[in-house]
């Protein structure tokens, strides 16, 4: 445990799933030949006026309430104001005092235990218009600098935290459930490649003083940027706390004295970077957008949009745990996956009758075909039909888990149904008679290890597994360990 | 009887019988606007082949029994400021002395859907911010009753082309009293709207929350008629209201029995003008005459309207013009030369800016005028933290006291009358070093925008000097049926709005 306790607060940047802008009618398809998704209205020439994308108010509405956040019953518009080449109206429409929504809370656990299952604090959630790309060198002053506006005007949806989380870990499992519940809702993809999921820190210490008044003093905030993953969150954070506490060691500098610093990440050096300051950065001058009139949204409504609400992931997990007896590790595992892993798990479960069954071979088999082909679940060659007649000769007894296994590569390797692949495998049951002869020759045949798990060496009986699968490939590891130490110890 | 002394309701009655066709009432309008604009300058671009091609098509449809709109024929000036597809836009700012828009503004949309003959675009303070359409950077527009007095402003060119009988109808818009102040100092009628009746979209915005856009005419009748033809809600702007249009033109010649004037005592206090008040005050005699009963009323928190107005309207410009950069278009600043003075400012240490940075400053400081410069720095400094509780805030809660004002004495009476301006048209370049006087210009006029009212200036008089003097009348939110048939009884009474000032050859 390091000497000191770490607190953290995200903000999270979310693009919503609309087919079109948050104020006009253009595309947000990610991808697109530069400047081909706009119009006047997103690149802000003379005259034109905003008009509100209702569906992008409904996901953040859908996505708040999810959130468990309190939904204001009048709310409207600001214009944040700033001068940059990719944003081309001179300010940006995004929400100031009134939020749509506030006071929500995500809940996280961690199915390792590595620390307690707690409620993060949303202090706020609300919608903004993205701005456009652009790519330049300011500095160099001759080089042309280019303005991609394809994104501008996209709708986000900004989810600010609580600093309630206390290490790195619980930071990123914080954003892999808020990714997973508006994955699940269908609000964002939440794509960070393609930036439809944007994240910055904010990251301090509270080092223990037992001298000070409150027990601690609490080093300066620093905002972290540039982070591309889940895992560069993590580290980030992780290199970020170390940082601070080396340079608390040597400046005692605490919060307050200093002015906040934004640092960016770099994942190829493995270390954060003090950023320029960002010119007028503090006076973004809001007032509210006389173009668009307030949003009222009545309880009815709120009430409706709760009642709408599909299940979400916390709700999932302890109902697959409970209908199918599996673990709420497993449980935890198959709904973190996302909603089509699930459906996949469910069906086979409900095909082959047995939850523990299915999920033992999805969660080993199944999942690791995805991880090493880098393939969503939708591309799984093996449908839950096919894969739950496996299972049933499997339950049944015919094959065991690790023949199942070699028929499975096969019904993957060549699209063979369960039946096809274990007849080519040469699979059949072994009856009991057939097994004992054969158990009875091997101990005739090996007095060495039986006098060894005679003197007491009970795991000396799997080297008769070996022999017996040479013997006759079909027969099951367990039932010929079984029978051997039968046979020895009914020797005299 | 020649054509432009027919108001437009009378010369659309003769394109509707055939009695005058499209073309000739367009020729005769473009033969004028070349006669007189040389002096007056009230429009910066005049199309003749667009116009007489649009007049030839309505002509030619008309005669082929094809169904036309309710403006058919009757040609209309527009404001520098409303974007009109394929022609210059400019605002009267030489940032956007190149940019022509790709679409029209819904108003101008409405014109052609209705049939009206664009004649061409009107002079204007840059961005509508004047209110003598001196800070046009495109040159004065002159008072047609005398050629050394402005015309008003920010819609100088939109009065001046109708008082010098250069277009029957033009399109104007108010901010602070820009349609009604010059309508009163060229002598004709002028309405601006209730906030929301009439759609913004392709209005390029001055102050968002207080811009509206309004007709200009001869008579309330012409108004009314322009009027029901660009009002409506329109779905790409969400702060135009969804009800109904009334047919404006139709119920005007109903007279108002039992209607209740009221007489602001604010309005007749130090300052005004004693020629004015005198034409005002004959005015509401003349309302008394026709069966009108006076309502003495106050309105105690209008006197902070202006000071709210310049700090509101300031704040909304700083942010609508921040668009003009000159990154995306519009002017733009040599680059090359600029590049120079910054590697010039380099070699003479110290902190210079970074190219954009450079780009930026050096772009608006060639772009915008003077007066457009003080209104973007007034509104950025209203702004900026520290200040907006201050400054933007306080004025929120003055423009609501206003409204209550307002509500408080429409409870007393049915419209409001009175003075428009203070005083006749002044000199031109009089007030061009004065702002703060030139703001007072708006005195009268600033509170309906502030509120959000509709509000309408008649002729009502003569200066001793013969200058024109306006009566103003306000009305409740989308009131403005009663707003113009109250101004048609007083135009059906007096001959005023009859007046044409005498233009040298
Ligand atoms: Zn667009």
């Amino acid at each position: 445990m390091p000497p000191y306790t770490t607190v953290i607060g995200l903000e999270a940047h979310v693009q919503l799933l609309t087919a079109s802008k948050l104020f006009c009618g253009c595309a947000t398809k990610f991808g697109a030949p530069p400047n081909t998704q706009t119009c006047p209205i997103c690149i802000g020439m003379p005259g034109v006026l905003p008009v509100m994308n209702r569906k992008a108010f409904d996901l953040g509405l859908k996505a708040a309430v999810a959130l468990n956040c309190k939904i204001a019953a009048f709310t409207k518009w600001d214009r944040k104001n700033y001068y940059y080449p990719d944003l081309p109206k001179g300010y940006q429409i995004s929400q100031y005092d009134l939020p749509f929504s506030s006071e929500g809370f995500l809940e996280i656990s961690d199915p390792k235990g590595r620390f307690e299952t707690k409620r993060v604090g949303i202090i706020r959630v609300h919608l903004e218009e993205d701005a456009g790309k652009s790519m330049h060198d300011e500095q160099a002053g001759t080089a042309d600098s280019k303005v991609d506006l394809n994104r501008a005007g996209v709708p986000l949806l900004e989810i600010v935290s609580k600093p309630d989380m206390r290490s790195p870990l619980e930071a990123r499992a914080y954003l892999t459930e808020l990714k997973l519940l508006l994955t699940y809702l269908g609000v964002s993809d939440c794509n960070m490649q393609e930036g439809s999921l944007r994240v910055d820190a904010n990251i301090n210490l509270h080092v223990p003083a037992p001298q000070e008044k409150g027990g601690k003093i609490a080093t300066p905030i620093v905002e972290v940027k540039n982070m591309n993953s889940f895992r560069s969150v993590e580290r980030a954070l992780a290199h970020e706390a170390e940082r601070q506490f080396e340079e608390f060691q040597r400046t005692g500098q605490r919060l307050g004295q200093v002015p906040k610093q934004t640092r960016g990440w770099d994942d190829t050096k493995d270390a954060t970077y003090a950023q320029r300051h960002k010119e007028e950065s503090s006076d973004y001058r809001y007032f509210p957008e006389p173009d668009l009139v307030p949003v009222a949204v009545t309880e009815a409504e709120v009430e409706s949009v709760r009642r709408a609400l599909r299940e979400l992931p916390a709700q999932m997990r302890s109902r697959l745990a409970k209908t199918y007896g599996i673990t709420a590790y497993d449980a935890e595992v198959i709904v973190n996956q996302a909603q089509p892993f699930v459906d996949f798990y469910v069906d086979l479960a409900a095909r082959c009758g047995d939850g523990k069954l299915a999920a033992n071979w999805v969660l080993q088999d199944v999942l690791k075909v995805l991880n090493e082909r880098g393939i969503a679940i939708d591309k799984y060659p093996v449908s839950t039909e096919r894969l739950a007649a496996l299972l049933a000769r499997v339950k049944s007894g015919d094959v065991d888990t690790g023949r199942g296994r070699e028929v499975l590569q096969l019904m993957l390797d060549q699209g063979q149904s369960a039946d096809e692949a274990i007849a080519q495998l040469g699979i059949a049951k072994v009856d009991a008679g057939e097994l004992r002869k054969l158990c009875e020759e091997l101990v005739a045949a090996n007095p060495k290890l039986v006098a060894d798990v005679k003197g007491g060496k009970l795991q000396a009986a799997g080297a008769f597994i070996g022999q017996a699968k040479r013997k006759n490939p079909n027969v099951d590891p367990n039932r010929v360990k079984e029978v051997c130490l039968e046979l020895i110890q009914a020797l005299p | 009887m020649s054509i432009v002394d027919l108001t437009a309701f009378e010369l659309r009655e003769r394109l509707r019988s055939g009695e005058i066709s499209s073309r000739a009432a367009t020729e005769t309008y473009l033969e004028r606007i070349r006669r007189h604009d040389k002096t007056i300058h009230a429009f910066l671009r005049v199309d003749e082949q667009h116009a007489l091609r649009q007049a030839d098509e309505i002509d030619a449809r008309k005669k082929r029994g094809e169904k036309i709109g309710p403006l058919a024929g009757l040609p209309v000036a527009v404001k520098d400021i409303l974007c009109t597809k394929g022609q210059p836009t400019t605002c009267g700012s030489r940032i956007l002395e190149n940019f022509v828009p790709p679409y029209d503004a819904t108003v101008v949309t409405k014109l052609k859907m209705a049939d009206a003959v664009l004649l061409g675009k009107t002079n204007l303070d840059e961005f509508a911010m004047g209110g003598s359409t001196e800070n046009s950077a495109y040159g004065v527009t002159r008072n047609p009753w005398d050629v050394t007095r402005i015309p008003g402003g920010s819609s100088g060119g939109s009065a001046a082309a109708v008082a010098a009988s250069m277009a029957p109808l033009a399109i104007g818009t108010d901010t602070g009293g820009s349609i009604r102040q010059p309508a009163a100092l060229c002598g004709v009628t002028g309405l601006k709207p209730t906030y929301g009746r009439v759609s913004r979209f392709g209005l390029v915005a001055f102050a968002s929350s207080l811009d509206q856009i309004g007709p200009f005419g001869r008579t309330a009748r012409d108004v009314a008629l322009l009027l029901e033809v660009i009002a409506g809600h329109d779905e790409r702007d969400s702060t135009s209201v969804p009800k109904p249009v009334p047919e404006y033109s139709r119920t005007i010649g109903q007279p108002l029995s039992g209607l209740k004037l009221g007489v602001v005592k604010e309005h007749f206090a130090a300052g005004l003008d004693a020629d004015v008040e005198s034409a005002v005050r004959e005015a509401l005699r003349v309302y008394e005459s026709l069966g009108a009963k006076l309502v003495d009323i106050s309105m105690p928190v209008s006197k902070y309207a202006v000071a709210t107005y310049y700090i509101i309207a300031p704040c909304e410009a700083s942010s609508n013009l921040a668009r003009y950069d000159g990154v995306h278009y519009g002017h733009r600043t040599d680059e090359k030369a600029m590049l120079e003075r910054l590697k010039k400012d380099a070699a003479g240490g110290g902190e210079v800016d970074s190219p954009l940075v450079r780009l930026y400053r050096d772009s608006r400081a060639e772009g915008f005028g003077p007066e457009v410069k003080r209104r973007i720095m007034l509104g950025t400094y209203a702004l900026s933290a520290g200040y907006y509780d201050a400054y933007y805030l306080k004025a929120l809660k003055v423009r609501r006291l206003i409204r209550q004002d307002f509500d408080r004495a429409f409870s007393q009476c049915d419209l409001i009358a009175g003075p428009v301006t203070t005083s006749a048209a002044f000199k031109l370049g009089e007030k061009v070093d004065d702002p703060l006087a030139m703001y007072l210009v708006d005195l009268y006029t600033v509170s309906a925008n502030l509120a959000g009212l509709a509000g309408i200036s008649i002729p009502c008089g003569l200066s001793t000097g013969g200058l024109p003097i306006g009566l103003q009348l306000q009305a409740r939110p989308f009131d403005e049926e009663r707003l113009l048939r109250a101004a048609h009884m007083f135009q059906q009474a007096t001959h005023w709005h009859t007046l044409r000032p005498k233009l040298a050859a």
